[in-house]
């Protein structure tokens, strides 16, 4: 009674805050109303006994996803008011193809059922064990190559969104590892009397061969 | 539709709210035709509709492939919305725009 009353909650609030991701005026609003639409659906997993994948969905999905949507958001400088534009125009289509597409989906789901001699379960769930050891067993067994695949994927898709927004700025500085390890000459040991100054002997550092005159920077007092 | 294990909700219901998602999400791609990123957003409400369908049924056979499934997807999910990103904060450091109309004059 609990678990029915608690399922129609979360679905309710799931369904609504899927309908504010899509209708929100403004894209920050999308994003935090995404992230409760996932705590929801992690709700809606433990309330069907899948307590892994809901914590898995909790730390990818609001923990990465969610986030990395939010700074992408926060960080482009983009004009929302002018991406409205067409809403009007376009939402009869989009609720007219949805209709339809929700009234198949029922259709569907009304008449679907099970069919009787269906074929033995490929893993059933075993019994006495919590759901993330249950998981592990046959994913670590039978599901051994398509789990190697995965990281394969999360590697390429790492790679890529490196490599896509990676660029070189002018006129920023960084270290040049070559440079400093090739420098020769200007590196030797002296034996310097105990308590002198580096001023008093007379070692200076050589200025480096091409360097540009820094910005001038004000100095606002403190630094004699 | 008799499960089974014992579900506290019948795996009907399950079907329903996923599918009441996925319409959403596919009518949050028709409404917001020149924001690419709420047309990402929508999409992962696409692939959260799957996850529910997966783990429902799951869920209801007593398998726990669907659960391993579901697994893959949030995977692929994940990887999808980081090169999808990368891919919008490239095209706005070019273009100085998202507009979706704007992105058919990539032309290979």
């Amino acid at each position: 009674m609990i678990a029915a009353l608690s399922f129609y909650a979360f679905a309710a609030v799931l369904i609504a805050s899927a309908v504010m991701v899509v209708a929100s005026r403004n894209p920050v609003h999308s994003v935090l109303f995404l992230i409760l639409a996932f705590f929801n659906a992690a709700a809606l997993f433990l309330l069907a006994g899948a307590e892994f994948l809901a914590m898995i969905l909790v730390i990818v999905y609001v923990g990465a996803v969610a986030v990395l949507f939010l700074f992408v958001v926060m960080m482009l400088d983009i004009d929302f008011v002018q991406l409205r534009e067409g809403f009007q125009r376009y939402a009869p289509v989009g609720a007219i193809i949805g209709g339809i597409l929700l009234l198949e989906l029922l259709m569907v789901l009304s008449v679907s059922r099970l069919a009787p001699d269906a074929p033995p379960l490929l893993s059933p769930t075993p019994t006495g064990v919590t759901n993330a050891e249950a998981i592990g067993r046959i994913l670590y067994t039978d599901y051994i190559y398509l789990f190697q695949a995965s990281g394969l994927i999360l590697l390429v898709a790492m790679i890529g969104a490196i490599v896509l927004t990676l660029r070189e700025r002018p006129g920023t500085r960084r270290q040049n590892i070559a440079e400093q390890v090739a420098r020769s000459g200007s590196v030797n040991l002296r034996s310097v009397p105990t308590g002198a100054g580096l001023k008093e002997i007379g070692i200076l550092r050589p200025p480096s061969p091409e360097e540009e005159a820094p910005k001038q920077v004000e100095h606002h007092g403190g630094h004699h | 539709m008799g499960g089974t294990t014992d579900m506290a909700v019948s795996l009907a219901h399950y079907l329903t709210v996923s599918a009441i998602l996925l319409v959403l999400g596919i009518f949050g791609i028709f409404l917001n035709r020149k924001n690419v990123i709420v047309i990402l957003m929508s999409v992962e409400l696409i692939l959260l509709a799957v996850n529910l369908n997966l783990v429902a049924f799951s869920a209801s056979l007593g398998d726990l492939t669907g659960q391993v499934f579901t697994m893959f997807i949030l995977t692929v999910a994940a990887a999808e919305a980081a090169i999808g990103l990368a891919i919008v904060v490239i095209y706005f450091r070019n273009r100085g725009t998202i507009e979706v109309e704007d992105i058919s004059t990539l032309k290979g």
